[in-house]
């Protein structure tokens, strides 16, 4: 398998690196591109074409594909955008993420910030859409989140190909002395009319010598050979033969191993520590005390991995108290306390709930709650680091190396320029590894080393207690019913705002960010009609890191929102697909109608069930993917048996149907595990939970059949990645309550019932 | 002391309680079995000693008696094992990080039992997987059994 290991090496080398890349921010480049990072990388004998294609004399061909590959599949399909155009086979192409650098900013991540839902095209809402595309550019946003990759990758991946392509026929046209409209290419080669061929990387050289034409003309989808079609992923003979591809497996010569022990109560300083423990431990070099903007502790320097965990459990330190509610019951008390003050904002919103509501007599009024989940990738956080002559090199798996660079780089006190990010691929991302924490404690304790590298790796206890959670919320709605149908809807949500505690951790100079979406998304912004309704934040922020879990707040609004309507059609005597179907009224909403069509057929919804047996339906639209899930759950033996998962899913154009169906089926399964059982609780200020033994998800045995089928109705493409889970956790507790009656209002629903989990 | 590993002697000098998962990763270089949880939980860091599934990550080195396989060991030169040709052939892996102690995992357990049912699936596959691989795993398996998929 010598060809796996060389691979693999170019991966962990990047691209044969010569130099650091440039971080230019500057209001003007918003309307210039910004520059090639490879030349300056290249091995001898390669040469690039536009910042995302790599042809060597030899023929290998090297795809960019710059954004985090964690499972997902997105290397994949950003790189059947370019062979698709490039016309070469998928099998004839290796992937590289490629440096950080901004011209692989991604417009899209951006694009849906604002307060619209994704189906409002007016003025405003295409104004912000590209406002926000623009303000990405200018952060130079390399970040892999919102489900947003190929929407971001479709156009310049695809005619970033088509131009590599056309100078590869200039060139073969230049050394063929025949006009360039008599050349075709196929398969990695530019064909001449009389059967002759040329490789491109026998052109390659020559090729890189031409001016790129101004535009290019893309394939009509009628012509596609790659993309609509499910292909192998690239990274899959690495995957099944153990290749050392991820962050943790980084090894350089004379490395060091360390592991970090952070304070606990979030935002504390350490009272003591028994550093001569730690360095009495056989193996342990050195402790040293790190600290960023929010987060102060120890680094464990050691020969190994292991001898760096004994060290941090022998250093015990003891911490400060926190600034927030020490347990579970004072938090929840903090956040019932904020759902009574004033709204700090409100979105979307139709007619006047709070006048439909007063006075009425038959109010439905519901409690709802969620918690703070962790995200529990596989691969805990981990980055490797070395600090020479003023020099930062990172290895490390992340969903954000611009960000990485950045925040390393201003607390090490060098230039951004004098960071090089190599990033790995990742043991699962779900948000996680958009935050910069492991990069940031690895290139600082490679301030310690003298110059040494230290690959640092966490221990899944300081994972687990250490991640920038998904935010605990609790909301209270109230709803009234006319003619059986829901008439008016206000719905408050207590929650804290994550891009508040995104910034303060990484950017602590700057400003608030304003309100934020995600406290109100998968409730404010669904395609539904409402006589009157009403949406409310109440926001609530503690020193608790809150962060991006897959789906963001349509985790925790999908769920309640979606029970509620559930509540308001038992009440109203609705069957709950009708009467859902009934609330899309608006042209706009229609592919929401189809999906849940969809569904409703693919699990016989109606059909006559055994008394214990139920099915429960939700839809949300997220990431601008409409997804609609119907659960059926058996309680006939006093626990809950879900017996099985349907989904149809609507991402207007599907460009890898195995891949896309995968991903809807993935979101599903970490959805469940997250409704019936996960919870992060607080004592003493601490996180409660240490492993998989007190925070487990889904095994073999307790995954149900899932059933998934794909739609294009929608007008515009959406993503893959999160969508899935929304809707899940509610459709379960439709589910639960049409089986049994028992309506559950507070996740994760193994507090309140039963699981039978095989 | 003296490990066997995929066919090749090695000797080390660890202290006796530190985990073969260790020994492996960071001393020997051997990067297939996978730190998970350091508890046996998640069974990432899944080898073959003397054919029988392990957690390396609980399982000290003075302990080990018997050889090795990890994933790199699986291989007969160029051919994957059967397993993990099932593992191509239903694309299995997402993200990937599981997948090396699964297939151990699963190779031990078709030596035992080349004609699995759903149920012995169910109770042999423990490790966690967080992308949710779990269906395409059982069609894997199925195949690699010979059964159907």
């Amino acid at each position: 398998m010598g060809k796996i290991a060389k691979y693999t090496r170019r991966g962990f080398m990047g691209l044969g690196i010569a130099a650091a890349g440039g971080l230019a921010v500057g209001y003007y480049y918003y309307k210039k591109p910004y520059p090639n990072p490879l030349p300056d990388r290249l091995e001898p004998g390669h040469f690039s074409f536009t910042p995302y294609v790599i042809i060597g004399t030899d023929g290998a061909i090297t795809i960019i594909t710059p954004r985090a590959e964690m499972g997902q599949g997105t290397h994949t399909t950003l790189a059947a955008f370019v062979a698709e155009e490039l016309d070469v086979d998928m099998n004839q192409i290796t992937t590289d993420h490629g440096p950080a650098a901004p011209v692989y900013y991604n417009t899209a991540a951006m694009a849906e910030g604002g307060p619209h839902p994704f189906f409002e095209d007016g003025f405003v809402a295409e104004a912000l859409r590209s406002a926000m595309g623009v303000l990405g550019k200018f952060l130079a946003l390399q970040i892999t989140g919102g489900s947003t990759a190929m929407i971001d990758g479709f156009d310049k991946m695809r005619e970033a190909g088509a131009m590599a392509r056309e100078v590869l026929k200039m060139a073969a046209a230049a050394r063929w002395g025949v006009s360039l409209e008599l050349l075709t290419t196929a398969s990695g080669e530019v064909l001449h009319p009389d059967g002759t061929r040329l490789g491109y990387g026998d052109i390659a050289a020559e090729a890189a010598l031409l001016e790129a034409p101004k535009s290019v003309v893309l394939k009509d989808p009628s012509e596609w050979r790659i993309l609509g079609k499910s292909q192998t992923r690239v990274e899959l003979l690495d995957k099944v033969t153990g290749a050392p591809i991820f962050g943790i497996d980084v090894e350089l010569p004379d490395m060091l191993h360390a592991t970090v022990a952070m304070a606990p109560r979030f935002g504390t300083k350490p009272l003591s520590a028994d550093k001569a423990a730690a360095l009495a431990t056989p193996g342990v070099l050195n402790v040293v005390e790190i600290s960023t903007a929010t987060v102060t502790g120890f680094a464990v320097i050691a020969s190994n991995t292991w001898a760096a965990f004994e060290g941090a459990r022998a250093l015990a330190p003891t911490w400060g108290a926190a600034s927030y509610p020490n347990d579970s019951a004072g938090l929840t008390a903090l956040f019932e306390r904020a759902l009574e003050d004033e709204a700090s904002f409100t979105f979307g919103g139709e007619g006047d709930a709070i006048e439909a509501l007063q006075g009425a007599t038959d109010v439905i009024e519901a409690r709802y709650s969620v918690p703070y989940l962790a995200h529990t990738t596989m691969e805990p956080m981990n980055a490797t680091a070395q600090l020479q002559n003023g020099k930062l090199q990172l290895w490390v798996g992340t969903q954000a190396p611009g960000l990485a660079k950045m925040v390393a780089a201003d607390l090490l006190g060098i230039d951004a320029d004098n960071v090089e990010v190599v990033t790995t691929r990742m043991g699962g991302g779900f948000g996680r590894r958009a935050e910069v924490d492991a990069a940031v404690y690895a290139a600082l304790v490679a301030a310690e080393t003298g110059g040494r590298p230290v690959k640092v790796t966490w221990s899944r206890e300081e994972d687990i207690r250490h991640d920038a959670f998904r935010p605990m919320s609790l909301a209270h709605l109230r709803g009234t019913i006319k003619d059986g149908m829901p008439e008016a809807l206000d719905m408050k949500v207590a929650a804290p705002s994550i891009l508040k505690s995104l910034l303060a951790r990484t950017f602590p100079s700057m400003n608030s960010p304003g309100n934020e979406r995600a406290i109100l998304d998968g409730a404010f912004d669904q395609p539904y009609s409402w006589p009157h309704a009403r949406f409310a934040a109440h926001q609530v922020d503690t020193d608790i890191p809150v962060g991006f879990w897959r789906s963001v707040g349509y985790s925790g609004n999908g769920f309640i929102f979606e029970s509620f309507l559930d509540e308001l059609a038992a009440s109203g005597g609705q069957d709950p697909l009708e009467m859902r179907l009934a609330m899309m009224k608006d042209p706009r909403h229609a592919p929401a109608r189809e999906v849940l069509k969809a569904v409703a057929e693919m699990a016989s919804w109606g059909q006559s069930l055994p008394e214990g047996v139920g099915q429960g339906i939700a839809h949300v639209l997220s990431f601008g993917t409409w997804v609609a899930e119907v659960v059926q759950v058996d309680m006939r033996s006093g626990a809950v048996k879900i017996d099985k998962v349907w989904a149809a899913a609507d991402p207007g154009l599907v460009l890898d149907p195995a891949n896309f169906s995968d991903q809807i089926s993935s979101g599903i399964i970490y959805g469940l595990s997250a409704a019936i059982g996960q919870q992060i609780t607080f004592s003493d200020g601490m996180v409660e939970q240490e492993n998989f033994y007190d925070y487990d998800a889904l095994r073999m045995a307790g995954c149900p059949e899932i059933e998934v089928a794909l739609l294009e109705n929608s007008p515009r493409m959406g993503g893959a990645g999160e969508p899935g889970t929304p809707p899940v956790a509610a459709a379960l507790g439709n589910a639960i309550f049409a089986a049994s009656g028992q309506r559950l209002r507070a996740l994760p629903f193994g507090n309140a019932v039963g699981f039978d989990l095989g | 002391m003296e490990l066997m590993v995929n066919g090749e002697a090695h000797s080390v000098e660890a202290p006796d309680d530190m985990p073969l998962l260790w020994v492996l990763r960071d001393m020997l270089d051997i990067k297939g079995p996978k730190f998970g949880c350091g508890v046996g939980a998640c069974g990432a860091c899944t080898v073959l000693i003397a054919g029988e599934p392990v957690r390396s990550c609980v399982m000290v080195v003075a302990d080990v008696e018997g050889a090795i396989t990890t994933i790199e060991g699986l291989p007969e030169g160029e051919r994957l094992h059967r397993v993990q040709q099932a593992w191509i052939k239903h694309e299995v892996p997402q993200c990937g990080y599981c997948q090396a102690g699964q297939i151990l995992t699963a190779v031990a357990f078709l030596e035992r039992n080349p004609e699995p049912t759903d149920a012995d699936i169910d109770a042999e596959m423990t490790n966690l997987c967080r992308c949710g691989t779990y269906p395409r795993l059982r069609a894997a398996i199925k195949t690699a059994a010979g059964m159907e998929g």
